[in-house]
């Protein structure tokens, strides 16, 4: 028991670091997912073909390789290539990833709101961002909870790949102490490290789940 | 042009709505074959006709719900739509349609409720966020018309708990908030159960009776007969007939327009 308790003291401040990019990246990539959500939806084709590609890119490529180009490969891009710590980067990578997803995720959430909402408001003279702001956006939050959750939850232990930036976060820790000692007990201990933050998770989403669902 | 110097004349434009020559199509489909219809202040104006007859179209083209092919549309004197020479439309800029179509309150079929917002929530959203009325102000008066359309009980309920004629006369008392000088109704009591129909009826005759300009698609015959001042017969994206209800009612000059009420007619008899 003892060991184990040694074992989570080494570990914290590894945990201190995956909850960091948690949180961090989440702030970052819920407004620019929206925004981007917003961006696809536009009336201007260009915007809406720029952020479509956009959305594209950071899907369709693996997490690690976009964390590894940021770090290794932007340094060396002409005008715009710019040199980030391990840290900036990994907090950019993920940002920049899970607003795609997250943009994803509102896109449809906005728009499974009826037609009728955006009459309603349109004809008691609200314009169309007061008409989002006020009507779409808050029926949309209630939609997209769920799948919010989920991608929440990823994020959570997705945290784990800044290990190839050689970042001690809370898996990395946890291996460290595994070679040293030899033993395979310290991943238990990562692992209800893991299971702690997704279960907190799991109570917020469904405190906010309850509290949307006074109407309907 | 004519609207503009009555207006000069009277102060208040007595007109509220001319729309003349409205045409629409939806890509190939001719909805609205010419259309022309003044709504004057005060009066309360029926469209009557068979479905996909394009009365509701002709409804949503006066608040710019939708886009007219061609026409013009005139709200109390002010344009909202026109047609230059060449057959082009114009409309002017989304800020002066969102100002001149203000003037317009509308209640649809689907109630279009504010699902998120409570009774008394939905009401004052519109005040509030377009109007910058004071929060009291508008909590006061939305109170008032919830009085008046007999649901002071129900203001701090949400929409999913309301039947669908309470819910449509929180739609009527939404429209009042803005205090329009003409409502809209796109087939008010289409959606509802019929014995809920009563009482979004008796809530519009009250209106009328108070002298509120409305201009109502219905499917109603009664309602038309008894509570307009004028009836208007749509088929075929055009105006068949029209006239005062004794007129239409009692003695259908067109053939279409017979063939429509007969089956309404037998049905009194």
């Amino acid at each position: 028991m003892q060991y184990y308790l040694d074992v989570f003291w080494q570990i914290l401040p590894g945990a201190w670091l995956t909850l960091q990019i948690f949180l961090i990246t989440l702030v970052l990539s819920i407004p620019l997912g929206l925004a981007c959500a917003l961006l696809r939806l536009s009336r201007w084709q260009a915007l809406a073909g720029a952020t479509s590609t956009y959305i594209w890119l950071m899907r369709g490529t693996p997490l690690i390789l976009q964390l590894l180009f940021i770090y290794y490969a932007l340094p060396n891009i002409p005008y715009i290539g710019v040199r980030l710590d391990d840290y900036s980067s990994a907090i950019l990578a993920f940002a920049l990833n899970y607003a795609a997803y997250f943009a994803e995720i509102f896109r449809a959430g906005i728009q499974s709101i009826d037609r009728g909402q955006y009459e309603g408001a349109r004809v008691l003279g609200m314009s169309y961002p007061q008409t989002m702001r006020r009507i779409i956006l808050p029926q949309m939050i209630k939609r997209v909870l769920p799948p919010v959750s989920n991608e929440t939850i990823t994020l959570v232990k997705d945290t784990s790949i800044v290990y190839v930036l050689t970042m001690t976060e809370l898996l990395r820790s946890a291996r460290i102490i595994v070679q040293r000692d030899s033993t395979t007990s310290p991943f238990i201990v990562a692992a209800a490290f893991y299971l702690v933050m997704t279960l907190l998770l799991t109570w917020l989403f469904r405190w906010l789940e309850k509290r949307y669902a006074v109407y309907e | 042009m004519r609207s503009m110097s009555e207006q000069a004349m009277h102060g208040l434009p007595q007109n509220i709505i001319e729309a003349s020559d409205i045409q629409k199509s939806f890509k190939e489909l001719q909805v609205l074959k010419g259309v022309s219809l003044t709504v004057t202040r005060g009066e309360v104006v029926a469209i009557i006709g068979p479905s996909g007859s394009g009365k509701s179209t002709f409804l949503r083209c006066l608040n710019r719900l939708e886009t007219i092919t061609r026409g013009q549309i005139v709200i109390e004197g002010e344009m909202l739509a026109s047609t230059d020479a060449a057959g082009h439309c114009h409309y002017p800029s989304e800020k002066t349609c969102r100002q001149i179509c203000a003037r317009m309150g509308m209640v649809f079929q689907q109630f279009n409720l504010f699902p998120h917002r409570t009774v008394l929530g939905n009401l004052i959203e519109a005040p509030l966020t377009v109007s910058k009325m004071p929060r009291a102000a508008a909590i006061e008066r939305a109170r008032q018309l919830l009085a008046k359309v007999g649901l002071s009980d129900k203001a701090d309920n949400y929409p999913s708990q309301l039947s669908g004629g309470q819910k449509q006369r929180v739609a009527i008392a939404r429209a009042l908030a803005m205090a329009p000088d003409i409502i809209l109704f796109d087939e008010p009591t289409s959606a509802l159960d019929p014995e809920l129909t009563g009482e979004v009826l008796l809530t519009m005759r009250e209106l009328a009776a108070e002298h509120l300009t409305m201009l109502v698609v219905t499917h109603e015959m009664s309602f038309a007969r008894e509570v307009a001042s004028r009836v208007i017969f749509m088929d075929q994206g055009e105006i068949v007939e029209q006239g005062p209800p004794e007129a239409l009612f009692g003695a259908p000059q067109q053939p279409r327009t017979r063939a429509f009420l007969s089956n309404y007619l037998k049905a009194l008899n």
